[in-house]
Order: structure tokens, then C-alpha cells, then sequence
């Protein structure tokens, strides 16, 4: 069996963001970077078919500048078996058919059975890449899996809907799976692990090769939300912050009156 | 603007989200007509035309078939927005009708402004306002962003579509949300857990707090998924959507989809080390500390009250 899991490299959702200079994506400096939280599932997902499969080959594919190699080692020390690094400075600016293109063109032709992503980016969020890589590839595709089976070369998940209803899904191969968070438990690199990954095979391609469209999108501006405002600030000493909150709640809420 | 709102059914039931389609075609303004995949007998309050399949023959979620059944729908209306709710159906379909019409797909938009769709990035920490390059576009609406000043009337002029393709995959069926346990929605007041806690065992002091207030506690998704809480415990859009007298949020970030499920809250205290998460947008009072400090302290005198 073939498979093919994508991941991005993103900031830490925690850090303290500021605007290019430019004004139209968040300022790449200072930042801690990880891989995309939805992603790790993917690939959790992708090593754990592995291992109940046997006989397959698990290709990791990540677009970026050199530093998402180092995302790209921890998919490697998680179990996938070599990694495609497609090279790409400006890969922020993309829009998600532009990724998605460069995606379907490398799969093109590889014949690989199944393709595994994150449902969305913690930073764009747009949702749509793995579900266009599978409409180029004309692949089945399913998004929002939150349980994945495989057997008699079947594909058997559950997507998450709404209100925690799920809807049981079939699909054959080749197909596209886009993971929502909680599908697995993503596993720890281990130390050995990480030592044997470091032999793996990680190969870079300039994304001229393998980029033939044309964006469709583009940032305008990008800013931050303007504060309501309203919202008391309390800070200082925790029991003087316990004694002010009783307070509030006695004269603005119901509670505690 | 000419909008085709995409309507949505499930399980027999036309879906509330409806309404948000169609408060966003009135905020832009110019001429809509609707789609959906569902059944004459659950019919949205739309005066307009309504272009309907039906879900007994086309499936309730089958998404290369929907496809088919849309563009028809594109090609008779020539649409210039096409306009989904950012919803498990809506991500879904939105960006396979958008590639099939060679369409830009804007994901999650909040607002218009001077005519561009704005969007959420990183959590909702920044914004941007979005160009597009082509003709027409496909919108995904995140859920609560546009809702309508009243009620929608008015009874849709039906047409019935059909398609014969098959499609890709095998809708079995629907599994219901874990039941029993607690009904957070009837509960006055909710103390949430989110992953600032920590650790499993740090959700014993937020019931302890939310017991002191005479309340339930709850918990954002990340802390549901690493099973420190039962997932009916959950708020959110995946979890339940709560109104209460008074809502405590213990080191939650503020992710939409937490904020979609407790926004109508009365009154929001959020309890954070981080003066700039999200969560402090809809909070009344934000209480800059460790919670795991803090939260003991406020339980202590509540109780003592």
C-alpha cells in the first residue's frame, strides 16, 4: 500500500503575532513553529495503517521554506518512511488552490491508494486543501474523520457533524481522508526514533517544478480585531482578585446574591 | 450581488443555519435564490426561487452527487456568490463546486467590507480582508456571524432538480451524540475547563469551584479529546451550545468553536494568563492569573460565603 500524508508547518497559536511590513500575512519572525495540530492526527493515522497493514510506504510531503524540514523529521521519527520537501519561500501567500495543485502534481501518476491531511491549518483555517487535492486527483474523499477503519480494502470512518452526531461513511480506494482532532492519540517520538529518522530519505524539490496555476485569492490586509472593549481587566493578588469577582458577580449577576 | 444560498437538512429537518444564508443575502443586497437537497414537506421561510432535490433519492451527504445537482443550479442562476454555511456540510462541498466552477473559495467569513469577505486567522488573533481573483466565488459563513434582524417569511417558488451520476462514497447513516449524564444547557451557571488546567487532575478544583457556585462544569474541546472530561461535558459547536446566567471560563483561548457554543452566555468571567486570548473578546471580566491558583482561592471564599 501507497500513502501519501501532508502536513504544514505552523506558528505556535499562542505566540505573539505581528503584521509584515507588508501588511497582508502575520510577521514570520519570533515565532515558535510546529506542526499543524490536525496534521499530527494525519499522520498518527497514516502509521498506525502501517502497522496493521505491513508492506506499505508512507511518504510525508510538506510545502515551505527550509525550516519545515525540522516539522518534517518529527512526521519521520513518528513513523512515516520518507519525506518530500517541496521548497517554497512564498509559501504563505498561496491560496489553498495553488497548495492543492502542487500536491496533485506530485501525486499524479504515484499510484498511491491513500492520501491522509488535516482537516484545516490552525493559522488559515481555509479547510479546502485536501478535499481540492482529492477533486484533482478524483479521489473518494472524506473530511472531519474522527474514526478511521480499513479492512477488506474497505475504508470505513466516522465524520463529526455538528452538535457531536456523526455520520458513518464507506468509501474505496484511492481516497483522501481529512482529519479532525481526537481521531487517534499521536504518538511521542522516541528517542531511538528520532535517531532513526534522521537516515530517512528527505528530498527537496523547487516548487517551480511542480506549481502550474494560477492563485485565485490573495490577502488584501491583515489586521487585528478591534477590541470591544467593555470587558473589566482584573489583575494583582489573587485573594484581592477572588474578593473583587464575589463583588461583581453580587451586583452584576444573580449568582451568589 | 446575485446570491445562491445553499440550504441545509439533516435527519428530516431543515437546519436553523438557513436563516443565516438568507440574513446575508439581505445585508448584500441584489437578488437570491436557494438550494437544497432535503424535502417539500421541511421548506425554509424564503420568498424566492428554490431549487430542490430530493434527500430520499440523492442522499442526505453525498457530496459529488450535491456537486452535480449545484452546478446545474449555477449554470440556470449564474450566481456571483455562491454562499454555504462554514458547517461539516458546507466545508465539505464548498470546495468541490468551487473547483468545478473555477471559482475563488473564501472560507469563514465574518464580515463584508468595501466588498471583500474578511476571515479569521490563527484562532481568530487576527483578521484579513480577502481579494478575489475571479468572476464568480464561493463563501463559507462562520455560524452566528450574520443573523437576521427578524424572523424570515415567505413561502420559496419550488423547481425540483435531479442528477442519475452515482457518487463516490456510502452515506450508512447517523450515530447520535453520546446521551445521559448532563444537560449543560439547563444549567444556570457553568464553569468551563479548557487546556490552561494542565493536567487530568486540575478538573477536580473546577468542579469544585462550579460545585461552590451551584452550577455544572464543562469543558472546551481540547481537554473533551484528551479524555480528562466526558465529551457531554463539551461546549462548542461539536458539543453543546450554552446560554447560562453566568459562565466561568478556566484557561480557554477562545477558539470560534468554543466561542460559537457559549457567545449568548449573560455573563462571561474568563480566567487567563494571557491578557490577549481570544476568549477576553466576549468576556465581562477577565481575570488575569493562574487559574490554578486563583480558581481554589475564589472556591475557598465562595464557599465560605
Amino acid at each position: 500500500m501507497k500513502i501519501l500524508v501532508c502536513i504544514k508547518q505552523v506558528p505556535d497559536m499562542e505566540s505573539k503575532f505581528k503584521v509584515n511590513s507588508e501588511g497582508n500575512w502575520y510577521d514570520s519572525g519570533d515565532l515558535a513553529w510546529r506542526m499543524n495540530e490536525y496534521d499530527e492526527y494525519a499522520v498518527e493515522q497514516a502509521v498506525q495503517l502501517k502497522e496493521q497493514e505491513g508492506d506499505t510506504d508512507v511518504t510525508v510531503l510538506c510545502i515551505g521554506p527550509a525550516r519545515v524540514k525540522e516539522t518534517m523529521k518529527k512526521a519521520l521519527a513518528m513513523g512515516c518512511d520518507r519525506g518530500v520537501h517541496v521548497d517554497d519561500e512564498d509559501s504563505a501567500g498561496r491560496d489553498p488552490l495553488e497548495i492543492a495543485a502542487v500536491i496533485a502534481e506530485y501525486a499524479r501518476g504515484k499510484s498511491f491508494d491513500l492520501i491522509f491531511t488535516g482537516m484545516q491549518s490552525q493559522d488559515r483555517a481555509s479547510g479546502q486543501v485536501g478535499v481540492l487535492v482529492a477533486e484533482m486527483l478524483d479521489f473518494a474523499c472524506v473530511t472531519t474523520v474522527v474514526d478511521f477503519s480499513f479492512e477488506n480494502g474497505e475504508l470505513q470512518v466516522k465524520r463529526e457533524l455538528e452538535g457531536g452526531v456523526k455520520a458513518r461513511v464507506k468509501a474505496s480506494l484511492p481516497a483522501l481522508v481529512t482529519c479532525q482532532l481526537g481521531l487517534n492519540t499521536p504518538r511521542y517520538p522516541t528517542l531511538p526514533n528520532i535517531m532513526k529518522a534522521k537516515k530517512k530519505e528527505l528530498l527537496s524539490t523547487p516548487v517551480a517544478d511542480l506549481l502550474k496555476v494560477e492563485g485565485r485569492q490573495e490577502t488584501a490586509s491583515m489586521y487585528f480585531p478591534e477590541k470591544k472593549g467593555g470587558g473589566l481587566v482584573l489583575e494583582g493578588d489573587v485573594a484581592d482578585l477572588a474578593d473583587q469577582l464575589i463583588k461583581i458577580l453580587k451586583d452584576k449577576t444573580g449568582v451568589l446574591a | 450581488m446575485k446570491t445562491l444560498l445553499v440550504a441545509e437538512y439533516r435527519d428530516g429537518k431543515l437546519l436553523g443555519s438557513t436563516n443565516e444564508l438568507i440574513a446575508f443575502a439581505e445585508k448584500t443586497g441584489g437578488e437570491s435564490a436557494m438550494f437544497l437537497v432535503g424535502t417539500e414537506s421541511a421548506m425554509p421561510a424564503f420568498a424566492g426561487k428554490l431549487y430542490l432535490a430530493e434527500a430520499a433519492e440523492h442522499g442526505e451527504y453525498n457530496p459529488s452527487v450535491h456537486r452535480d445537482l449545484l452546478l446545474q443550479v449555477v449554470e440556470r442562476e449564474q450566481p456571483d456568490v455562491v454562499v454555504f454555511s462554514h458547517s461539516s456540510y458546507g466545508w465539505d462541498l464548498a470546495p468541490r463546486l468551487a473547483y468545478a466552477m473555477g471559482a475563488a473559495q473564501i472560507s469563514e467569513v465574518i464580515d463584508i467590507v468595501d466588498s471583500m469577505p474578511v476571515v479569521p486567522v490563527c484562532n481568530a488573533k487576527l483578521r484579513r480582508n480577502v481579494k478575489v481573483n475571479t468572476d464568480k466565488a464561493v463563501y463559507t459563513l462562520q455560524a452566528g456571524a450574520f443573523s437576521p434582524d427578524q424572523e424570515p417569511s415567505g413561502t420559496p417558488e419550488i423547481e425540483k432538480i435531479r442528477t442519475d451520476i452515482d457518487g463516490k462514497i456510502i452515506f450508512e447513516g447517523y450515530e447520535a451524540a453520546e446521551s445521559g449524564g448532563v444537560d449543560l444547557g439547563k444549567s444556570d451557571i457553568i464553569v468551563s475547563a479548557g487546556r490552561g488546567i494542565g493536567k487530568p487532575e486540575n478538573v477536580e478544583m473546577i468542579a469544585a469551584l462550579a460545585k461552590a457556585l451551584k452550577g455544572e462544569y464543562g469543558a472546551s474541546r481540547p481537554v473533551v479529546d484528551a479524555e480528562w472530561v466526558e465529551h457531554n461535558r463539551q461546549v462548542g459547536t461539536t458539543g453543546q451550545t450554552v446560554s447560562p446566567k453566568l459562565y466561568v471560563a478556566c484557561g480557554i483561548s477562545g477558539a470560534i468553536q468554543h466561542l460559537a457554543g457559549m457567545k449568548k452566555s449573560d455573563f462571561v468571567v474568563a480566567i487567563n494568563t494571557d491578557k490577549d486570548a481570544p476568549i477576553g473578546e466576549v468576556a465581562d471580566v477577565l481575570v488575569v492569573a493562574d487559574l490554578k491558583q486563583f480558581v481554589p482561592a475564589l472556591t475557598e471564599k465562595v464557599n465560605s460565603l
